[in-house]
């Protein structure tokens, strides 16, 4: 593993758009600055070892370019809200996707910010799950990242949509935001595709 | 326990069980939730019914400082490489996440396999201050544990306290059923097999039979078979006991040949950040120093080294077992281990290029110590040095027996500034006995002798010195055991004098920083500290009234604790002075006159005696034995180099594979 230099060195591991506290997920990504080249079926299996149950490393690729972060344009985010119906959270999700814009406060280290929730949502389906109804939202990155609960406070504000028991958050996938705006890419593509592909 | 007839099916099936689910609710709810969940690098789980005996293992204390404790963390491996027994970790939880807990009924959970306490067989608690005893209360009752003692049935854990406090266990004999003195590793063998045993024989005699199997030994401290008797004016007449079989006197226990036990040999990693973010090796345990208001350096006599071969394993092996990028050399003084120029050379040799760190918490006095500071960051940053003269004034400093000179200390500090360092944080004790307002002004004067010499040495400004002054608290098994305290008023007012002389400096109090504390605090802990039987009510009525995680100044509440006592001691004739700022006499009963350390009381008097005469004596590893006890009554002896060996082969040697060492570990 690769070092920063200078006074106190520390390692060059980067956290891209970290998973709020007490979200289940299922693709968080980071990058790992290395001293030589290493086999990336290695890396993950030593990752693996190291880590505690229920903490799995799924994939590791050797980056191409650096610009791997701006590769993970959007979240698919699947909220599971235990006691509602799928009727009413699609009412709900529909009168949320019908503003322009809604405005939630959340408190941060520097006080209470104001931001929209509303804009970054691409899209939103509901289904049916065992005594809950799930929603699926695909969310953009932006500054400031809107979370799960933030879309659940817009859902509060527009449609008064609020949850009997607390809800079940889980990122589902990272990535390159689909053209059509209902899912996400593979992040890892450029780095998998083969080469010459890559370049074109 | 494992007393089938108490419990029905249901309860059989329940036992050992996981109670996550209802705790994951929870955790979203509360401050950092990581702290809860477990699954450290190097922890064990073991299925329940694996094994007969079942450990739970407390530091009460917040995960992030109960977790890198190096005596938790050895007993742990300890007793699960036992194929017959397990142990899991649980520590205190945060006020928040107790209330979520009371309100959800969610018990005290461990974090290795989130069951509940009540579950396991033996609740082993380790004690380094007595301000964890209201966190003990939490956790048992979050348990489900009656906090009583006497009120526990053969359902419940045997409760067992260690750790330095439990050298005086008396204040907390009502809330445990057991006391161990001294080292834990032999001490928790021997209950595992004395309790397999008693399981294994259909628990003959209950919970008592057990508990008496214990007292018998004659190391293990049952406070449940002694009875206090007291005199008219509060003092102690006497401690008998009150069961035939069991000894008058319990003793210490005391582990020799160190490189036979290299624990922690899978130091855990916690995943939550934690105050000790690195491996520790133990490289002795002991210290024959003799400073005469150090509890440590009395009871954990004699000195016994781990070989510079073991060190160098253990340090090894641990950072391949752990990824740690800084090693630090534990002990209660690491500069004076026999061989401790070759282990500092050898290992930064070995690790010199690479990212990982040696640290040598440094306290002594000396240059030597500046040298091997110098050697262990040959190559990382020279930021700040730590050096604890204690005393401010030379008298002073005859009187607790640190022998250090204001020249030692000048020219200390003079070879580390001119080797780079740029910061010297130096330790002080406010309140030693025979201390006057003068003795503590002195530590504004050294502070200032140690800026000019560190100016004239190095031809610089930008050079620092920091004054860190903690209360002086008399320990038992100490010479001053027999002092009286100093009150909180006069405290406060003794560091306000010496707070406005460095400031009002003008030429060097901007370069001399000073931290402290009030002197409130230090009254509780000596209330706890030499405190007897009867301070059991006080701790509950404080608890009772919401005490918490005192050693946290944000939690810590004097009134409480002086309401509390008010309240608990109404009916007695001793109050919270009688305890702590009032001298002993010689013929007094202590209340830990009945628990060995080893220390003869005679030798300690006559310490205490040479401490008021200002008068220092040596240590006993470079000049002939003074008779403090030790050695004779627990038939030991002082284990130290020269080993011979001054050369660690290079490069590295292949480390020793994990299972040929369990291989070689004694004791089973």
């Amino acid at each position: 593993m690769a070092f920063s230099a200078g006074f106190s060195p520390h390692p060059k591991v980067s956290y891209a758009n970290s998973a709020p506290t007490g979200v289940a997920s299922e693709a968080e990504y980071f990058e790992v600055g290395v001293t030589e080249r290493c086999d990336p079926a290695a890396v993950r299996a030593a990752l693996d070892a190291a880590l505690p149950p229920g903490l799995d490393i799924v994939a590791v690729v050797e980056a191409r370019s650096p610009d791997f972060v701006q590769r993970l344009e959007a979240s698919i985010w699947q909220i599971e809200l235990p006691g509602l119906g799928v009727a009413e959270v699609e009412i709900a999700a529909r009168k949320l996707l019908a503003q322009g814009e809604v405005t939630v406060e959340r408190r941060t280290k520097n006080g209470v910010r104001a931001f929209d929730a509303r804009g970054p949502v691409v899209s939103v389906s509901v289904e049916p799950g065992s005594g809950c109804a799930i929603l699926r939202a695909v969310v953009r990155h932006t500054t400031p990242s809107v979370r799960p609960d933030d879309v659940l406070k817009a859902l509060r504000q527009v449609a008064g949509l609020v949850p009997p028991a607390p809800p079940r958050v889980t990122r589902l996938a990272q990535g390159p935001l689909d053209p059509v705006g209902a899912t996400v890419g593979d992040p890892f593509a450029h780095d998998r595709a083969p080469l010459a592909a890559a370049k074109t | 326990m494992g007393n089938l007839g108490h419990m029905t099916v249901s309860d059989l099936a329940r036992r050992g069980e996981s109670v996550f689910d209802r705790l994951e609710l929870l955790l979203p709810l509360v401050s950092k939730p990581i702290q809860y969940v477990g699954g450290e690098l190097n922890a064990t789980l073991k299925p329940w019914d694996d094994v007969q005996v079942h450990w739970v293992l407390m530091y009460p204390d917040a995960y992030e400082v109960g977790a890198p404790n190096q005596g938790v963390q050895i007993l742990y491996e300890v007793i699960n490489e036992r194929v017959d027994a397990l142990a899991e970790r649980t520590y205190a939880v945060w006020p928040d996440l107790e209330a979520l807990m009371r309100e959800a009924k969610v018990p005290q959970f461990t974090v290795d396999g989130h069951r509940a306490v009540g579950d396991f067989d033996l609740f082993g608690l380790s004690f380094s201050t007595e301000l964890g005893y209201t966190n003990m209360l939490s956790a048992l009752s979050l348990g489900n544990i009656p906090l009583l003692a006497r009120e526990r049935d053969d359902s419940h854990p045997i409760v067992i306290a260690g750790g330095h406090a439990a050298f005086n266990p008396e204040p907390i004999s009502d809330f445990i059923d057991a006391a161990v003195l001294g080292d834990g590793e032999e001490a928790v063998l021997l209950i595992t097999d004395l309790t397999r045993d008693w399981k294994a024989a259909g628990c003959p005699g209950g919970r008592m039979g057990l508990l008496l199997e214990l007292a018998k030994t004659g190391v293990i401290y049952v406070p449940a078979c002694y009875d206090v008797e007291y005199l008219a004016d509060g003092r102690i007449q006497r401690v008998i006991p009150n069961q035939p079989e069991v000894p008058w006197r319990v003793r210490k226990h005391t582990l020799m040949d160190l490189d036979s036990w290299p624990y922690p040999k899978a130091p855990l990693v916690p995943l939550a950040e934690t105050v000790h973010e690195r491996m520790s090796v133990e490289i002795f345990r002991g210290c024959t120093r003799g400073c005469r208001f150090c509890q440590a350096g009395m009871i954990t006599r004699p000195v016994r080294e781990r070989s510079i071969t073991g060190i160098a394993e253990m340090v090894e092996n641990g950072l391949k077992r752990t990824g740690y990028e800084e090693v630090g050399l534990l002990s209660l003084s690491s500069a004076d281990h026999s061989e401790i120029a070759d282990i500092a050379r050898n290992l930064a040799d070995r690790y010199e290029g690479s990212e990982t760190a040696l640290s040598l918490p440094s306290t002594r006095v000396d240059a030597f110590n500046v040298d091997l500071a110098n050697e262990l960051s040959r190559n990382g940053r020279r930021s700040g040095l730590t050096f604890a003269p204690e005393g401010g004034s030379e008298r002073l400093r005859k009187v607790i027996n640190k022998q250090v000179t204001e020249e030692d200390l000048i020219r200390t500090v003079t070879t580390a500034y001119s080797a780079g360092w740029r910061q010297v944080k130096l330790y002080f004790m406010c309140g030693l006995p025979t201390e006057t307002d003068e003795d503590v002004l002195q530590i504004a004067q050294l502070a200032r002798d140690v800026i000019k010499a560190g100016r004239e040495a190095t031809g610089s400004r930008d050079i620092r010195c920091t004054v860190s002054i903690g209360g002086f608290v008399p320990k038992p098994h100490t010479p001053f055991q027999w002092a009286a305290q100093l009150d909180h008023a006069t405290t406060d007012a003794r560091l306000a004098k010496l707070r406005d002389a460095i400031r009002a400096d003008r030429s060097y109090g901007k370069a001399i920083g000073i931290r402290y504390h009030d002197g409130k605090p230090g009254i509780v802990e000596g209330l706890l500290s030499r405190g007897d039987r009867r301070i059991g009510a006080v701790i509950l009525a404080a608890w009772q009234d919401g005490a918490r995680f005192d050693g946290w100044s944000e939690h810590f509440s004097y009134d409480r604790w002086m309401s509390a006592a008010d309240r608990a001691l109404a009916d007695q004739c001793v109050d919270v002075d009688w305890y702590t700022i009032r001298e002993r006499a010689k013929t007094e009963v202590l209340p830990w006159d009945h628990l060995d350390s080893g220390l003869d009381s005679e030798w300690l008097w006559e310490d205490w005696q040479a401490a008021l005469d200002e008068v220092a004596i040596d240590d006993c590893r470079w000049t002939p034995c003074f008779d403090c006890g030790v050695c004779d009554q627990m038939e030991t002896q002082i284990q130290v180099g020269p080993t011979g060996v001054t050369d660690l082969p290079m490069p590295m040697a292949p480390a020793r594979a994990p299972v040929a060492e369990a291989a070689t570990q004694p004791g089973r």
